[in-house]
């Protein structure tokens, strides 16, 4: 065990806070029909929020409702629900459990109704299902309103300036009169440039706080904690003040920890006596969720970064929102989202988190249903252990549905993993039989 | 001495290995698994000692100047009557709870009835011990279980057939079934006295031994009196964690298995292990460390546990599985990977009046394209590869591996050793020394 079972587990402020925020929001959405107030659905990478925010519509986000569900421990229901519906196994299940949702009353995860929404914004950034998505939700609710911007993928990995101008252009003649006839009001241009400089600034200490882990030992898990670190900033609440005050109130928390040389703080109270220090790849496991950190923490592993925590924006190589030029900005972050990189550059971008957090290794969770993270991960795994010399994991389970977490195979993975790790940093020679004869 | 120890509890068979502090094994003990992993770890342990206890009674042997020559002939048979000696003790131990068993039952006309019944079977059982051990036979790795269990499945069926009306087949397997898995709880391996002290009787009184009684009996007594300082003992495998063991001395079966091919085969650079219920493919350094593995996950189709579907399916026994496929004229193409799945493709296939031996064959080549994508995964195959694990010892799943490895990767040596079930044993016991 790395933590001490007397210590007590003191929730933080910036935990009291984020809660705070997200029954704030539910409670908003629950009242958003008799308030007149507009619901855009949208999804998480490449989410323009700050537009939505700027025409005072709500956002909900199918994704997070999804996991949440998972984290609740009644995805499975849905999900079987859903293929009641005829939604296939092998179909991506965050799908399956927000249809599955929506057909079992659509509850959100506080416990109040979502409302149905005015409009479906799709920004396409990479992930070929979320247009699958939307279209099976425009059915469900009676061909809603449905707008698309077309993110063109990072192919030759870099942002050129035809894939800006193009979405530039989406933006100025598709997406804003779509807001603006949903809405029912003219874009508030100095609203958006309010809200973009609040993103900005809660970007700032966003990075702050993710590369503390380049401390040893790492205040943070930028996983399993990071997860909820990225929570405010990666959906409803990136331009809100109350976003800029949780990033600031975390990153004092952060920096008292670095101070005191404190581990990460997980279920089951701050990790000490930091063993091992990981880089991992693709999403958690929902559904077990605590049980999966555990299978970490109680080895002394760390995760200091992660991919996924960039899903909704990779802010760490210099992206900020830029209240100087609006649309460009919100084309860029679309652009810039980890599921709209090609492979070389997720291959970079890991080999980079590697080095720079002096990882002892990688880990890669291979999500069943989820073919746009899955797809490739054998390559970047060969290819980062061929660039790092560091050791390669690789587990596999699913996002939202508990069918397919094998809790003994993957801690079986994990322990041969951290030995693996442990052998390899004492690269003791063995004699073979050879050599005794 | 000083010795390390290494046990590999898998789901099939338990192992362990006996090895000196310059890394040399001393011996190896082999049982099946048991629902109660200490027993079957001790159990284990204790069959390794006395294999041990032999290598230095033979060494003696050997040290010694006219014990050299004798020594080729001499500890066959030494061998053979020693586990006649252990034989029979489990013999007797499985007729005095077969015994017991009886004493209890409330009807006593079925309890004599079955008291005879059961008498004649032991009697024969214990005949034929004999000729079981004979010494060009004493190096079968059979288990006291699979031996009396057929033997007593014949004699009963004898039995019930002079006696139609009477007996019944199930009760008097049900007899057996309770006894023997008691006695297989019993360890019988702390005997070691007692069963080279009848080895040795039985060879002084052959004419080709008796004039280097005195010898034989030195090297008894030395391989007897032996005492084993254990230092450290490391467990590994799908029982590991009910080993009431430090954390330090557990080891995962995937870094025991790439150290231990590296122990028998130093070039190794991959390393595939069928066991039971999962399969691995392994790279390691030129030190036997781990650098990437990749095991099945999601779904344990390819596993040993699938020949032993299939051999119910067909109605065989899992080692009659590589022989009857090796007699194959070509090889049927079986499609599913779900165990299951391949069930109702034998039946199809049977049905439409295919070979048994071909679909076997067909099987085993499934089996190994299994495995082919786990090793693909975790790298594929550029310099020596070594195979482990249960199913290395079936020849139509190493000819199948053979070819497979040819086809995808071209001429690579492909190592199996004949003591393969022990690579994680004896990765364990090299982690104890280390």
């Amino acid at each position: 065990m790395s933590t001490t079972a007397t210590e007590s587990v003191q929730k933080e402020q910036s935990m009291l806070l984020q809660k705070d925020m997200i029954a704030d929001h539910f409670r908003r959405l629950g009242r958003a029909k008799e308030e007149g107030k507009k619901v855009v659905y949208t999804f998480v990478p490449g989410n323009l929020n700050e537009l939505i925010l700027a025409f005072d519509m709500l956002p909900v986000h199918p994704e997070i409702n999804a996991l949440q569900s998972a984290m609740r421990k009644k995805s499975a229901g849905y999900i079987r629900e859903a293929e009641k519906h005829g939604h296939s196994e092998d179909v991506c299940t965050y799908v399956k459990c927000d249809v599955g949702m929506l057909k079992s009353g659509n509850i959100g995860p506080t416990g109040e109704k979502l409302p149905e929404p005015d409009l479906l914004l799709l920004s396409y950034t990479g992930c070929f299902t979320f247009m699958k998505w939307f279209e099976i939700l425009r059915k469900e609710y009676n061909d809603c309103a449905t707008v698309m911007l077309h993110v063109p993928y990072q192919g030759d990995g870099a942002i050129t300036e035809e894939a800006r101008a193009y979405v530039v252009k989406q933006l100025r003649e598709v997406l804003v009169p779509q807001l603006e006839r949903i809405s029912g009001r003219k874009l508030d241009h100095d609203r958006l440039e309010e809200l973009l400089a609040s993103s900005a600034r809660a970007e700032e200490d966003l990075v702050s706080i993710l590369e503390s882990a380049k401390q040893k030992p790492s205040p943070i898990d930028a996983y399993f904690g990071g997860v909820y670190y990225i929570g405010p900033i990666f959906t409803a609440f990136r331009g809100r003040e109350s976003c800029e005050e949780y990033y600031q109130v975390l990153r004092s928390e952060v920096e008292e920890r670095i101070r005191m040389k404190s581990g990460p703080i997980t279920p089951e109270g701050p990790m000490h006596n930091e063993q091992y220090r990981l880089v991992v790849e693709g999403p958690p496991n929902w559904t077990s969720f605590r049980e999966f950190w555990k299978m970490f923490y109680d080895e002394s592993a760390v995760v200091v970064a992660s991919s996924y925590t960039k899903v909704g924006g990779i802010y760490d190589t210099g992206f900020r929102h830029d209240a100087r030029q609006p649309f460009e900005s919100l084309a860029d972050y679309c652009l810039g989202c980890y599921t709209n990189l090609n492979l070389p550059s997720r291959i970079d971008l890991l080999e980079k988190y590697i080095n720079e957090y002096e990882a002892d290794g990688f880990l890669i969770n291979s999500i069943k249903s989820c073919n746009s993270f899955s797809a490739g991960q054998l390559l970047i795994l060969n290819e980062l252990e061929k660039r790092t010399g560091k050791a390669g994991g690789f587990i596999e389970s699913d996002l939202v549905d508990p069918r397919y977490f094998s809790a003994a195979n993957i801690k079986n993975r994990l322990e041969s993993y951290f030995q693996m790790v442990d052998a390899k940093r004492q690269n003791r020679h063995t004699p073979s039989s050879r050599e005794r004869a | 001495m000083e010795c390390y120890v290494g046990i590999d509890l898998g789901s099939t068979t338990s192992k362990a290995i006996y090895m000196d502090a310059h890394a040399n094994i001393l011996g190896r003990g082999i049982i099946n698994s048991r629902h109660n992993y200490t027993l079957a770890c001790q159990i284990a342990q204790e069959e390794a000692e006395n294999h041990s206890r032999f290598a230095i009674l033979e060494q003696s042997i050997r040290e010694n100047g006219t014990g050299q020559s004798i020594a080729a002939t001499l500890m066959p048979v030494l061998r053979a009557k020693y586990k006649l000696a252990e034989h029979n003790a489990q013999l007797a131990e499985l007729r005095r709870i077969c015994m017991k068993d009886l004493d209890n039952w409330k009807d006593p006309m079925a309890a004599s009835l079955y008291l005879e019944a059961v008498e004649h079977i032991l009697h024969r059982m214990e005949q034929e011990a004999v000729d079981i051990y004979r010494e060009d036979t004493a190096e079968k790795s059979d288990f006291f279980r699979d031996i009396a269990t057929s033997q007593f499945m014949e004699f009963a069926q004898d039995q019930v057939r002079r006696h139609v009306e009477e007996l019944s087949f199930e009760r008097l397997v049900g007899i057996f079934d309770r006894a023997i898995i008691r006695v297989e709880s019993v360890s019988f391996a702390k005997s070691f006295s007692a069963h080279i002290d009848f080895a040795y009787r039985e060879v002084a009184a052959m004419p080709a031994f008796a004039p280097y009684r005195d010898q034989i009996h030195a090297a008894v007594k030395i391989a007897d009196e032996r005492e084993f300082n254990i230092v450290r003992i490391v467990g590994t495998g799908y029982g590991r964690q009910r080993l009431p063991f430090e954390k330090e001395q557990i080891r995962s079966e995937i870094l025991c298995h790439g150290l231990g091919a590296h122990y028998m085969f130093p070039d190794t650079r991959t390393v595939l292990d069928i066991g039971g219920q999962d399969t691995k493919a392994i790279q390691v350094d030129g030190n036997g460390i781990v650098e990437n593995f990749q095991m099945n996950d999601r779904c344990a189709a390819g596993c040993g546990r699938y020949l032993g579907y299939v051999a119910d399916e067909m109605n065989m026994g899992v080692h009659e599985l590589g022989p009857q496929a090796m007699q194959a004229t070509k090889t049927i193409r079986i499609n599913s990977t779900c165990t299951v799945f391949a069930g109702a493709e034998i039946r199809q296939r049977l049905s439409v009046g295919e070979k048994r031996e071909d679909i076997l064959a067909g099987l085993h080549r499934a089996i190994i394209l299994r495995a082919m994508s786990l090793l693909a995964r975790s790298g594929g195959i550029s310099n020596e590869f070594t195979f482990t694990g249960g199913v290395a010892k079936n020849e139509a799943a190493t000819n199948a591996l053979r070819t497979l490895v040819r086809e995808n990767y071209g001429e690579i040596t492909v190592n199996i050793s004949p003591d393969s079930i022990f690579t994680g044993a004896c990765g364990a016991a090299l982690f104890a020394r280390n």
